[in-house]
């Protein structure tokens, strides 16, 4: 049962409730760096440096919070978190450090962070907030990762810098630029609904049928 | 809420404290991440410095950092965050070749930042090198992507000054074939070495005064900061 | 029915059943644009024909496919599809590969149609949208102009139409400069007279400018258009390039000049005009029309870009709703206070 429940909260942040399909969180970094693959992916495990590190620290210390500064104690808690993956990522990958730029000291203001502190980590246990940070942060990966490739791949011809279709390949430009993120992210969100509403639709019916049989 | 269990308001004592605790440890965590990051983070923008100027200056194996300080160049000391700085570029014996100089400018999108090696008994540009653009993927970042402008800048007269022109139509000395569709890319890198070149000509001593290389500080290697 | 402008529209019975329909205006507008289509063919060949037909088709097959499944055949009808398709094709270079026409018109209905409700919703002109994606996302392909295919037999298709999905146009053949482009980064001139019958390198329709007005004519005497807006982006156009010229006669173009070059013709007369992204209002006509002109003469002569009727009437466009606001009569009865 125990089991059961952990894996429940890890699941739900990958799909049920991904945080950027379904909760359409921080949307700044998506937009901001899912311009390769590589970016996406060093955004995406910053940010699950940050959201676990921060999610065990507020988990552990809940009882010592008092209510009336909690807010204040998240956000030192996670602004510690994010000046460390911060100069971490400048020391081991300068190249990396350079295209994020500015959006690695944003993580502290991305509401998923924030959000997750406040809806779950201060109120559960620190396993259940562990299992719930990795999932929601496992999600928003998933979510920069699939942005950040199909940009990728439209854009540049590529996925991880290695080119898939030649020399001759035509790039999308806009891919790389800013309204590629966009259209990208508007067109996966449109999948996304598409996908639940056709799923509500096949529930519906299968609803019906039992109920008639 | 659980915080909500101490149900009395806590006295306003306990929130300064808590709030200081966090705020001490959260200090000390990230003085310590700065201060082991450091020396890694140093070493690589260092290297990264060398690279650019061993690129745009060929031939070149040593080099320093050199100011402008009361009239003349002379060999950095230590950092001073105002002063602009050029970097002075040496052969394997220690002889002057070429200083090379940093400019920034308005490009198409953003600023663009480069770095150009001169040589200044030939009075020529003899190469140049990007180091932070956002000129637009495909037509603007050409600047840097496209082989045959970023060799334009290898052997480029600088009197009376560089002029991009139409590509193909390059006639004289000073003249660089622009890339086709970014003309203004192009003609924004052209302006900038002009600038800066018009910037540090009357500081640069005669050609055959150059500072010489200061082994003992540099220790031959003279990475700068 | 010929009116002034009236304050206030009053009717009374007998209400006359008026011939007016959506697939009749569509209809006519492709008629008004046969001509000029005719002159793409006779000055680029087998080329035109390709580039409008996978324009046409990228545009039917987001219609078909982003329609309700009961209503397939019914959003098909009416024409728009095909007649953004057409506009569309108009708009581009002749020596684009096909594969990116078809993109740009599926991505013109689906981003500049589809998504916002279909015909009548959307904010922006479909055809203008597809070819702003296109310019976008592919720079160089769509700036690439070839010179007009004068003694070449119609058979002749440009090498880079041909290139393959997803590929690029591939060596680099003749090309040309636009009229426009010469100006600019050049400072030639070009002759009046080859402007006005298309003797010119430029996009499929934007090169002969007395055909599109000839439609525009008809499109008038027909009363599918708001005549207020080409009048007024055009006499603006002509007073700005004048004042313009008037100043330093060497740097900028000449009136007739910036009337009869690039796209303007074509985005006055048969773009801007569309009834869904322009204001209704008499006065907002006037408004739309003389804001297009003159951000077309900014772009044109103080901005990065040789031509900006595209952007002039798509930023026209973002702002009808607000001019309609504005410009909205009051209701009859009320006083001025109320709108």
């Amino acid at each position: 049962m125990k089991k059961n429940e952990s894996y429940e909260e890890f699941v739900k942040g990958v799909w049920r409730d991904n945080p950027v399909f379904v909760q359409v969180l921080g949307m700044c970094p998506m937009l901001a760096v899912t311009n390769s693959a590589i970016n996406a992916i060093a955004m995406g495990l910053a940010t699950f440096f940050v959201l676990v590190g921060s999610s065990i620290l507020v988990s552990s210390f809940r009882h010592w919070i008092p209510k009336q500064v909690r807010i204040s104690c998240f956000i030192i808690i996670i602004a510690t978190f994010v000046t460390i993956a911060d100069y971490t990522l400048l020391a081991l990958v300068p190249k990396v450090h350079k295209e994020l730029g500015a959006f690695i000291p944003l993580i502290v203001a991305n509401c998923l962070i924030l959000g997750r502190q406040e809806a779950f980590a201060s109120r559960y246990p620190t396993r259940l907030a562990v299992f719930d940070a990795m999932g929601m942060a496992a999600g928003f990966l998933l979510a920069l990762f699939s942005l950040g490739a199909v940009r990728e791949i439209l854009g540049d011809g590529a996925l991880f810098g290695v080119k898939l279709f030649g020399e001759n390949f035509e790039p999308w430009v806009i891919m790389i630029l800013p309204p590629g993120g966009f259209l990208t992210l508007g067109v996966i969100l449109l999948f996304f609904n598409w996908f639940k509403y056709k799923k509500d639709e096949f529930l519906a019916e299968v609803a019906e049928a039992e109920r008639s049989s | 809420m659980s915080a909500s269990r101490d149900t009395a308001s806590p006295s306003s004592l306990r929130l300064v404290l808590t709030l200081a605790i966090a705020g001490l440890i959260s200090g000390i965590a990230i003085i310590g991440i700065y201060e082991s990051t450091l020396p890694t983070i140093t070493a690589n923008k260092a290297r990264e410095l060398r690279a650019a100027v061993f690129k745009v200056l060929p031939g070149v194996s040593q080099m320093q950092a050199l100011v402008y300080r009361d009239g003349e160049l002379v060999a950095l000391a230590e950092a001073d965050k105002d002063e602009s700085v050029v970097y002075g570029g040496y052969d394997e014996r220690g002889e002057f070749v070429g200083y090379a100089v940093p400019g920034a400018g308005p490009g198409f999108q953003d600023t663009i930042a480069l770095l150009y090696g001169y040589v200044p008994a030939e009075q020529q540009v003899v190469g140049m090198e990007i180091l932070e653009s956002r000129e637009t993927p495909g037509l603007g970042d050409k600047i840097y992507k496209d082989a045959e402008f970023v060799a334009g800048f290898g052997a480029l007269s600088t009197e009376p000054e560089i002029i991009a022109v139409k590509k193909g139509s390059k006639a004289a000395p000073n003249e660089i074939d622009a890339i086709t569709g970014a003309t203004i890319s192009s003609k924004a890198v052209v302006r900038i070495i002009n600038e800066a070149h018009v910037e540090w000509s009357e500081r640069l001593p005669p050609p055959g005064s150059e500072p010489a290389l200061n082994e003992s500080e540099s220790g031959g290697t003279g990475a700068g900061r | 029915m010929k009116r002034k402008d009236p304050d206030l529209l009053l009717f009374h019975a007998p209400l006359l059943r008026q011939g007016m329909t959506t697939p009749k205006a569509m209809r006519d507008v492709l008629y008004a644009l046969a001509p000029a289509t005719l002159a793409s063919l006779w000055f680029f060949g087998l080329s035109a024909a390709l580039i409008l037909g996978a324009c046409i088709a990228g545009a039917v097959a987001a219609e078909w496919l982003f329609a309700q499944r009961e209503a397939r055949g019914e959003s098909l009808r009416d024409a728009s599809g095909i007649l953004t398709g057409l506009l569309l094709g108009l708009t581009l270079p002749p020596g684009l590969p096909l594969w990116m026409a078809f993109l740009g018109g599926f991505v013109g209905i689906s981003l500049g149609k589809a998504i916002w409700g279909g015909l009548g919703h959307n904010l922006f002109n479909p055809a203008l949208l597809g070819r702003a994606f296109l310019l976008a996302t592919f720079p160089i392909a769509m700036t690439t102009w070839v010179p007009i295919n004068v003694d070449g037999g119609f058979l002749d298709v440009y090498p880079g139409n041909l290139a393959l999905p997803f590929m690029q146009a591939g060596a680099d053949g003749v090309t040309a400069a636009t009229p426009l482009g010469m100006m600019k980064f050049e400072h030639t001139v070009t002759p009046l007279a080859d402007l006005a019958f298309g003797k010119v390198s430029g996009s499929l329709g934007e090169t002969s400018g007395l055909l599109l007005l000839l439609g525009g004519i008809f499109l008038w005497l027909r009363r599918d258009l708001d005549w207020r807006i080409p009048v007024s982006i055009l006499l603006t156009v002509l007073v700005f390039s004048a004042a313009l010229s008037m100043v330093d006669a060497a740097r900028f173009p000449t009136p007739l000049f910036s009337v009869f070059s690039g796209g303007l013709l074509l985005g006055a007369i048969y773009m801007a005009t569309d009834p869904v992204t322009s204001p209704i209002t008499p006065k907002g006509a006037w408004i739309f029309g003389t804001g297009t002109g003159v951000l077309v003469m900014l772009i044109r002569v103080f901005g990065g870009l040789p031509e900006g009727v595209m952007y002039a009437i798509l930023l026209m466009n973002a702002a009808t709703p607000l001019i309609d606001r504005y410009t909205q009569p009051r209701v009859f009865g009320r006083g001025a206070e109320s709108k």
